[in-house]
């Protein structure tokens, strides 16, 4: 009886379960080099794809010749549009309701786009068949400006939907326009601006970016023509919605589509959506009856797979003249390159833009999204933004800002003065959602006075004094972003990829001798689904996080889901996971019950086991529940002991933070230092703190990029530039700053566990406060809004308008 | 520009392949030999994820041909470990201070902060931020890579002060 | 990211090595360290058709003081450049320079020849060399040449070598004991090529420089030895008037390319910061 001695909290804590930074599971084979990525598998017979890709952005295909390729020994076939043509698979539908080429058919219409795919023995013939397949172009004018594409005569893109006027998402009023999206109360906020004390109308842009995780995009695709079994292993953040679509245009009933993501060197959004590459090895599997795998190189993945952000986006703010905030109009021009690929919930093509009154009480709202076709690649996806937040968090923060300095206010208290209060929550937003949760004056006042915010501005006012002595000529900018975000797709009334509704699932298995299996139909990239769901597993269940195996990833054996990203895994399937926890929990009180010889609810729950309430001795583990489910199960109850849970949230989550940072900015050169940054965020329940404190880590990281100099451009001729790792930015050790993180916890009052999923905050939050801290830097000169990237060079010219120079 | 045939000692055993001159190092280990730990990120010598460590030197087997290694010694992250199975430290500790996330720059980043370490057995937090800086992550932000690898050198320094004292 | 075929050839001495190079005829290369010529080759922008492989060839190793000269063989890494401690106290700015290219893996394989010899404008070694009037030696059928940094560049990836010539060492007069020395450069991230960088070595006696040498990277085409802003040190106290008015010369020299690091105006102004800092900084090292 000596389990009788242990305490509560010993028994807790040798559970490893929700609260605890519990090491790993995952690690032990990443850590021996012994992870199964998808290039790392071989398989007997397996031929190498590769494509032949468009140098223009904008061309007709005159001539495809592919007879010295065809030659070369090793090369087993070269597909062009016409080979996929009477398949109807030349083009593939979006996730957002487009449909893009998979293979450039008569017309070309961004750089890099796959025009040929070749078939070799090994990747080498492949990369010099490539070579030699001569394609003929007759060049076309391009069109890369957003601005200038529904002018009258801007050149025609999309002659496939030339004479479709209306669109997936309503009526297209011009050949290069894909769909307006409208939200909120125009006349209301009409009326609001035309008769505000103060208003501030600036357009903010966010520049297109890439996802870039470190593993490219890959798939091998392996059709079995004997038992007409298609199976599909690739880099795959969402593998049921995948093997949906591959049933789709394959025509292979879905019961005979496996597919498998096995170890994903990171996702970030850049794996949510099918590529041209799955298609053309699919079917060169299907043509050939072998294997075919399709590895990109970091060129194709920068330049075509899709891209993320480029959103321009004015906005417009009307306030008090003290700075209560009265109302917000903003339009977006959304640039969606040439297909409109954006991976969205089907109802919202510009994703969840509307959260774009951020974490401030502002009365009436109307938003506008325009989408246009441009010569660049297709897109754009949830680079770990959560659908367009981003984009809505940077036009919010820096509007915030804009209008703090009009006012001459601080730009921290004008937030304070407009935040959500506590007791508004469950807040609806002039655009249309319900906030589950916050507390946003606490987790602000925290972050302020860890950085000491005031002595900040104090040291500030002094340093500018002495820069305009000429005793310095570094400029100190104070970043502040608040910021709330929604993650957690969704509540099926509302959220679909393609139809399917945006629920979520998990399916635990209990052994008799009470370790578990237990498996999602969502997928890690990296975020520690393998040690973190177990860990909910092990707290509601009150086993050891050790005895339990996660598994994700394959069709065949996993419940469906619709994947990982936008922070959905922890929201839906963490809470599928709680929810079929708590099914077996109800049998296994059953159980326990029947072995104590008590009524069910004589039983009350300890942390691992049912006790007779009032006289604690006795009592039954859940591992000896288990082992009797097997052998004594109650004659009313089936034996065994597991449950499944599709979770469909009634609610999206709203995880949010205060983030700080100081910045110095050498105005001679234009580089940019940072001092200081401080993240809180609030993600309600922490599973596992150091998780989360990676997951932070990583998302600052790559929000630290962006801003700061990572940037896809194009020239005039629709050149793409930045598509290697020598110009696309992305910060090594030496660059990235030494962050500080911190939390509040404000629990999701509808979620199981309460809690909110953190992923994505991060790279919300960040960018708008690196922009904010170099902004401020310059607001004392009056030069108004400095567009990001902030790399140095844009940074100098912003002090040479300023007159720094001298 | 047929084939040729190379030796080369990899993880401790001599080992003999055939390979075009123009075979990267990268490949032979990947594709050839079964040596999937060290990645492939990128295609301009910059995300350091191929790094194995080569004669005694940390080098990106993805800017290397086979060929160059010939009569050499490769270590790659599946010869970290001693042959008991019992990890190395830095191993260890990239678990323990949670160095990795997805795993794809893991095995590069453990074999070139091998190589660091015996460069520099007890570096500050800036020296092993410059010395990794040849190898990109997009999921931890470095930070608590940095926190492993000063743990491991710890260990490491440690471990050879008993042994010394032995 | 798939290279092209070639043959790969491997010589076990300097004369066999050259005679590799010239009976290969012009297609063919040489392979060092291979970290700017691989890469190449991967994006199928180099396609040579046979490489000699110059990186085990124990002419070119060695790092030695002869004479009032450092005599550096072509085949040293910038690793055992940045490691030598006998460079480190009689020339420093060499260890300084070497550690700011690229990343540790690349400096473990990039030699000094490779680094000075190909051409490429990013590379920061040749104006290094200029700075410190290196001369090279340059070994080929015909026997040895000798040719100073400061005629060596043409152009960008055009250089004063002839065909069949192999790099076989950088001689450098040895800067005098107490001279001040920097080189500043500026880059978008660890590992970048500069957007602007400058070398500055110079002597000060009783207050005042007696000689000074300036020289940039990534300014032009080529190296630019900015031989009239050294002059303009020549008496001066170095301060900051002077340095601004160095530094205003070697502006004049500057005609960089407009890219990703930033458009061209910048970066000579960049540049510009960079001559006055490196001059700054050489000042505090200099007795």
């Amino acid at each position: 009886m000596s389990d009788a001695i242990e305490s509560r909290e010993d028994r807790e804590a040798k559970l490893k379960g929700i609260g605890c930074s519990r090491r790993r599971a995952e690690d032990a084979r990443f850590i021996q080099g012994k992870g199964n990525y998808v290039d790392d598998l071989k398989l007997p017979g397996m031929l190498f794809g590769d494509f032949v890709r468009s140098p223009y952005a904008h061309a007709r295909i005159k001539k495809i010749d592919a007879s010295a390729a065809l030659a070369l020994p090793g090369v087993k076939a070269v597909l062009t549009a016409a080979d996929l043509k009477p398949l109807n698979l030349h083009y593939m539908p979006t996730l957002a309701g487009d449909v893009q080429a998979v293979l450039a058919d008569e017309k070309v219409l961004y750089q890099n786009q796959e025009v040929a795919f070749v078939v070799a023995e090994d990747r080498y013939a492949a990369a010099d068949a490539v070579e030699l397949i001569e394609v003929e172009y007759e060049e076309l004018p391009v069109l890369v400006d957003p601005f200038v594409a529904m002018d009258e005569n801007a050149p025609v893109l999309r002659e496939d939907i030339r004479e479709k006027t209306v669109g997936a998402h309503g009526e297209r009023r011009h050949h290069n326009h894909v769909f307006t999206w409208e939200i909120g109360d125009k006349p209301g906020t009409d009326d609001v601006f035309a008769k505000a004390p103060v208003t501030i109308r600036e357009l903010i842009s966010y520049h297109r970016v890439h996802p870039s995780p470190l593993e490219t995009c890959a798939c091998v695709a392996s059709m079995d023509k004997i038992r007409g079994e298609l199976t599909i292993w690739g880099t795959f953040q969402a593998p049921h919605v995948i093997r949906t679509v591959a049933s789709i245009l394959s025509t292979i009933p879905e019961h005979k589509v496996r597919v498998i993501a096995p170890d994903i060197g990171g996702g970030f959004g850049n794996k949510v959506g099918a590529y041209p590459g799955y298609i053309c090895a699919v079917v060169a599997s299907i043509v050939l009856g072998v294997p075919v795998k399709w590895v990109e190189d970091r060129m194709e993945n920068l330049s075509t797979t899709s891209f993320a952000r480029d959103y321009h986006m004015t906005c417009e703010l009307a306030a008090t003249e003290d700075g209560k905030l009265l109302g917000l109009r903003a339009h977006v021009l959304a640039d969606h390159g040439a297909f409109d690929a954006c991976a969205d919930p089907t109802k919202y093509p510009a994703g969840f833009f509307n959260i774009c009154t951020g974490s401030y009480d502002i009365p009436v709202a109307h938003l506008a999204v325009d989408g246009v076709y441009t010569n660049k690649a297709p897109g754009g996806v949830a680079y770990r933004c959560s659908f367009r937040v981003t984009e809505a968090a940077y036009m919010i923060e820096r509007a915030m800002d804009i209008l703090a300095q009009k006012l001459g206010m601080d730009p921290a208290d004008l937030r304070l003065k407009n935040f959500i209060q506590p007791e508004q929550f469950p807040y609806n937003s002039a655009l249309g959602w319900e906030y589950d949760s916050g507390n946003y004056p606490a987790a602000m006042a925290k972050a302020m006075e860890a950085v000491g915010y005031r002595a900040l501005r104090d040291e500030q006012k002094k340093r500018l004094e002495a820069f305009k002595r000429g005793e310095t000529r570094e400029l100190m900018g104070i970043g502040v972003a608040f910021f709330t975000e929604i993650v957690g797709a969704g509540p099926t009334k509302n959220c679909d990829i393609l139809g399917i509704g945006m629920f979520d699932s998990a399916e635990i298995r209990i052994h008799p001798t009470g370790a578990v299996i237990a498996r999602m139909g969502t997928k890690s990239q990296g975020q520690g689904h393998e040690t973190t769901y177990a860990q909910i597993i092990a707290s509601e269940l009150g086993l050891d996080a050790d005895l339990i195996t996660i598994e994700e990833g394959d069709t065949n054996t996993a419940p469906y889901g619709l994947g990982t990203y936008g922070s959905r895994s922890t929201p839906v399937a963490g809470a599928a996971t709680a929810v079929a926890a708590r099914k077996i929990r109800a049998k296994a009180q059953m159980i326990a019950a029947h072995l104590l010889e008590v009524a069910d609810n004589d039983l009350e729950w300890d942390v691992d086991r049912f006790r007779v309430k009032g006289l604690p001795e006795k009592f039954k583990t859940m591992k000896e529940i288990a082992w009797a489910a097997y052998n004594k199960p109650p004659p009313n109850l089936e034996p065994g002991l597991e449950a499944t849970s599709y979770y469909d949230p009634p609610n999206m989550t709203y995880p949010f933070g205060a983030y700080l940072c100081v910045m110095d900015i050498d105005v001679d050169t234009g580089a940019a230092k940072v001092r200081r940054f401080y993240a809180l965020d609030d993600c309600g329940t922490r599973i596992n703190p150091m998780i989360i404190e990676g997951q932070v880590h990583g998302g600052l990281t790559e929000g630290f990029g962006i801003a700061m100099g990572q940037e896809i451009a194009y020239d005039e001729m629709g050149n793409v530039k930045g598509a290697t790792f020598m110009d696309f930015f992305i910060p090594t050790a030496v660059e990235t700053p030494v962050w500080e993180t911190d939390w509040t916890v404000t629990p999701s009052p509808h979620h199981p566990i309460g809690a909110k999923g953190v992923g994505e905050s991060p790279n919300v939050g960040s960018v708008p406060c690196f922009s904010n801290a170099v902004n401020d830097a310059f607001a004392p000169f009056g030069i108004g809004h400095i567009q990001m990237p902030h790399d140095a060079w844009r940074v100098w010219k912003a002090a040479e308008r300023a007159g720094l120079h001298g | 520009m047929g084939n040729r045939t190379i030796s080369l000692t990899v993880n401790g055993k001599a080992v003999s392949a055939t390979v075009e001159d123009r075979t990267l190092l990268i490949h032979l280990l990947r594709d050839q030999m079964n040596l999937t730990g060290p990645h492939i990120g990128c295609d301009t010598s910059h995300c350091g994820a191929c790094t194995v460590d080569l004669d005694g030197r940390s080098v990106k087997a993805c800017t290397v041909f086979a060929v160059q290694a010939d009569g050499g010694s490769v270590l790659t992250i599946e010869g970290m470990a001693a042959p008991d199975g019992t990890l190395h430290a830095l191993q260890q500790a990239f678990r323990e201070h949670h160095g990795l996330q997805c795993g794809f720059c893991t095995p590069g980043m453990i074999t070139r902060a091998y190589r660091l370490l015996q460069e520099n057995p007890d570096p500050t937090e800036e020296e092993v931020r410059m010395g990794i800086s040849g190898n990109l992550c997009r999921c931890t932000g470095y930070q608590n890579i940095v926190k492993a690898i000063l743990s491991a050198a710890e260990t490491l320094r440690t471990d050879v002060q008993l042994e010394a004292a032995e | 990211m798939i290279p092209g075929s070639y043959d790969y050839h491997r010589p076990a001495s300097l004369a066999e090595a050259v005679a590799m190079l010239s009976d290969l005829g012009e297609d063919a290369r040489v392979l060092a360290g291979g970290h700017s010529l691989i890469p190449m080759m991967k994006l199928r922008l180099a396609q040579p058709t046979a490489l000699v492989d110059l990186a085990r060839l124990p002419e070119l190793k060695g790092i030695a003081a002869d004479g009032g000269e450092l005599v550096i063989g072509a085949g040293v890494t910038q690793h055992e450049l940045i490691a030598s401690e006998e460079l480190a106290r009689r020339c420093p700015i060499l260890r300084e320079a070497a550690a700011m290219i690229a990343d540790p893996q690349v400096r473990y394989c990039g030699t000094v020849g490779g680094n000075v010899a190909n051409g490429d404008p990013g590379n920061d070694l040749p104006a290094l060399m200029q700075c410190l009037d290196a001369t090279y030696v340059a070994v080929g059928r015909g026997g040895e040449r000798r040719l100073k940094a400061r005629d060596f560049y043409q152009g960008a990836y055009a250089t004063a070598l002839e065909p069949g010539e192999i790099l076989s060492q950088v001689r450098i007069p040895e800067p005098p004991a107490g001279h001040g020395w920097a080189y500043e450069k500026l880059k978008r991230k660890v590992g970048d090529y500069a957007t602007a960088a400058a070398a500055v070595v110079l002597v000060r006696s009783g207050g005042a420089i007696t000689s000074a040498a300036v020289a940039l990277t990534n300014l032009a085409d080529t190296p630019v030895f900015a031989q009239a802003a050294g002059d303009a040190l020549v008496g001066t106290d170095g301060g900051e008037a002077a340095a601004a008015n160095a530094a205003a010369i070697a502006r004049t020299l500057m005609n960089p390319a407009s890219d990703g690091r930033g458009p061209a105006d910048y970066r000579a102004s960049v540049g510009a910061v960079m001559v006055r800092r490196a001059i700054a900084r050489a000042l505090t090292r200099a007795a």
